[in-house]
């Protein structure tokens, strides 16, 4: 289990330095260096010529831009690893600050999200496998699809004018996760707000991952069922429901386990739009207005944390695999 | 083996004709090809063939001509030899009709205009155009790539497995959708690089499955005929190993085309997309957030529009995967 772990961690090295050389490699893909631009919005933004010309000067020490390409590569490589990604251009405070004040954000939609997801398509999954190709089977496959197939920023903005607008139904907040002023409230109260306001964020985030999960949970259990062990169940005399529950489930969740590690990359792309949408002030939000801005240095560290949590989870995910399923050896065995 | 191959696909054939709702989205999705086709034959604000002063035009390929609100007001006043074919929607996708800004779906307007009093069926054709061609250059060019990766590390294995498995690894860690806009925003929105941007972030998903396949069947005895027969690796992997995977990244491009449609039309939906003169789904949507209260219509038409296309593609790609898959058949 030790050397497994080890092992996994030691191939986590040269994925990381790909995942660093890739973002290095889209900062120079950048059309002028980062320090031109940046005298350049400076200038726009009407500063004096002393101010402008400091910025650049401060970039430049940031990036080391006079220094040459392997030299950048290496401060590149040293700042990502030490998670110093320097400040951002927009307001000049630290970048890992603004990540901070996001990410919580993005975490908690993201965990509720993929929470809903499992407890939903799972049973859904196990239900349709007991029953391969019956009408019930079929009739979830296909709404489930359609769901799949909702453009969700179509969704989103046609539940904003229904639910959140003076026209139709004016139920739910459509902006923000807090409204203004409740900050001061008791911290029920304040839990009460921010869960109101992620109803709808949460529905748009939710709705097209069952068809997925359920559809895995479906083959899953499909792959148990055929056992020997369940054939023996049965034959000895087990009602259907502890055959399907205790024999089938408990080993037809394996797989389904793995799967959290890699469904986190997806929701953190896929909340860009619904948090623009909403006006979530999350990662997604935070990232898209660092593009709209140029802002690269938030755009580096979000782009460079988000694949590092993404391949921590995956590891951890892997280790839970083998935890959960001992029989499972990853190591291959010789002779 | 050509024969057996033949037999295979027949096999899928008739598993996948057993579902009627892909049948209806192949033709769904083969009339959209039509119509994407036929779009400046279809939605234009010029005649398909004129006749005038005895000459014969075809004005829809000359951009200088006459449009058709322009051809009425010389009709009432010139007498006589002046004939034209109007196209079924006689707009085109940026004919501005200032008389009928924001007009609910009418006769004239079958689905009505939008704020700038374009129309909105015309928007819609040539809409397919971009949405059609981005879902399939796009996962083209995936295809492409992930066949070529996965051939390599599934047949050599070894190095070549390490680094292309490290490089899969590495392209699943980001955010694919963040990665696609950051990029553009540095190459500039433009479709092609749309285009070149979502095939090469999307091909992990058609490597893994062939490099699968190709551990899968490659220590099997055909592999080794081919190699003892003399065969060069190029040949054993493209004609003896690759059609076995064909099936599945079949599935996989259906899917992939759902996914790269809806990603396009995100895009424009953010301002990233094609140029705002080029009528898209997505900036039609994104234009429609504008007017969301007084003109439900232009929500309800390209979003449903992105949805009728996306769910056709998930379809066809769901039937092929029961169809090729064995346990499914009970």
């Amino acid at each position: 289990m030790a050397s497994y772990v080890l092992k996994r961690l030691l191939l986590m090295i040269p994925t990381l330095l790909g995942i660093i050389v890739i973002t290095f490699a889209v900062v120079h893909l950048a059309p002028g260096d980062p320090a031109t631009l940046m005298s350049q919005s400076a200038e726009s933004s009407s500063m004096n010529e002393g101010s402008a010309k400091s910025i650049v000067e401060e970039t430049k020490k940031l990036y080391g831009l006079d220094k040459p390409l392997p030299v950048q590569f290496l401060r590149w490589v040293q700042r990502a690893v030490t998670l110093d990604f320097g400040n951002s251009y927009r307001d000049h405070r630290p970048v890992m600050e603004k990540i901070w004040e996001a990410l919580p954000i993005t975490l908690l939609l993201n965990i509720i999200t993929i929470f809903i997801i499992y407890i939903i398509s799972v049973p859904l999954g196990i239900y349709t496998a007991v029953k391969p190709r019956g009408v019930a089977d079929r009739v979830v496959s296909v709404v489930l699809l359609v769901f799949y197939s909702l453009p969700s920023f179509w969704v989103a903005i046609m539940l904003m004018v229904i639910f959140g607008s003076g026209d139709y139904l004016n139920w739910l907040p459509i902006t923000g996760i807090l409204s203004h002023g409740a900050d001061k409230l008791p911290w029920y109260e304040i839990v009460m707000n921010i869960s109101w306001h992620l109803i709808l964020p949460i529905v748009c985030l939710t709705y097209g991952g069952f068809a997925f999960l359920s559809r895995f949970t479906r083959a899953s259990m499909l792959e148990v069922i055929r056992q020997d062990y369940i054939r023996t169940a049965r034959a000895k005399g087990l009602s259907e429901w502890r055959v399907i529950m205790k024999h089938g489930v408990r080993n037809a969740l394996i797989p389904i386990l793995t799967l959290m590690g890699t469904l986190l990359p997806a929701l953190l792309g896929g909340s860009v739009i619904i948090e623009q949408i909403f006006s979530i002030p999350g990662m997604g939000r935070l990232g898209f207005e660092s593009i709209l801005s140029r802002d690269y240095p938030v755009i580096m560290a979000i782009a460079t944390i988000s694949a590092m949590l993404t391949l921590v989870s995956i590891l951890l995910s892997d280790v839970m695999y083998k935890v959960v399923d001992p029989r499972i050896t990853f190591d291959k065995r010789e002779g | 083996m050509v024969n057996e191959r033949q037999t295979y696909a027949s096999m899928i054939w008739r598993q996948f004709k057993k579902s009627r709702l892909a049948v209806v989205s192949l033709f769904v999705v083969a009339a959209l090809v039509v119509i994407a086709l036929l779009a400046p034959f279809i939605a234009n604000e010029r005649p398909i063939l004129m006749r005038h002063a005895g000459e014969w035009s075809m004005p829809i390929f000359d951009k200088a001509s006459l449009t058709l609100s322009e051809l009425d007001v010389i009709k009432d006043s010139s007498s006589g030899d002046l004939w034209f074919i109007n196209p079924p929607i006689p707009f085109g996708p940026t004919t501005y009709d200032l008389d009928s800004v924001l007009s609910p779906p009418t006769k004239k307007h079958l689905l009505g205009t939008d704020g700038d009093g374009r129309d909105i069926v015309s928007q819609l054709i040539w809409g397919s155009r971009i949405s059609l061609s981005v879902g399939v250059v796009a996962i083209g060019i995936a295809a492409i790539i992930g066949i070529i990766f996965g051939l390599l590390a599934g047949y050599f294995g070894g190095w070549a497995d390490m680094i292309i498995s490290r490089l899969i690894e590495i392209m699943t860690c980001f955010p694919t959708f963040f990665l696609i806009l950051t990029v553009l925003a540095f190459v500039g929105p433009s479709i092609f690089n749309i285009m070149v941007v979502i095939g090469i972030t999307g091909w992990t998903g058609i490597a893994r499955l062939v490099r699968g396949e190709c551990l899968k069947v490659r220590g099997r005895q055909f592999v080794h005929a081919a190699v003892v027969s003399g065969a060069r690796d190029g040949r054993i992997m493209w004609r003896h190993i690759l059609p076995h995977a064909l099936a599945p990244v079949l599935v996989s491009v259906s899917f992939g085309v759902a996914s790269a449609i809806l990603a396009e039309a995100a895009l424009s939906f953010l301002g990233f997309g094609v140029p705002a003169s080029t009528a898209s789904w997505g900036s039609m949507l994104s234009e429609a957030q504008e007017y969301m209260d007084i003109g439900w219509w232009l929500t309800l038409v390209p979003g449903s529009a992105i949805f009728v296309t996306i769910m056709a593609y998930n379809l066809i790609g769901e039937a092929l995967r029961d169809a090729i898959d064995p346990n499914m058949k009970t």
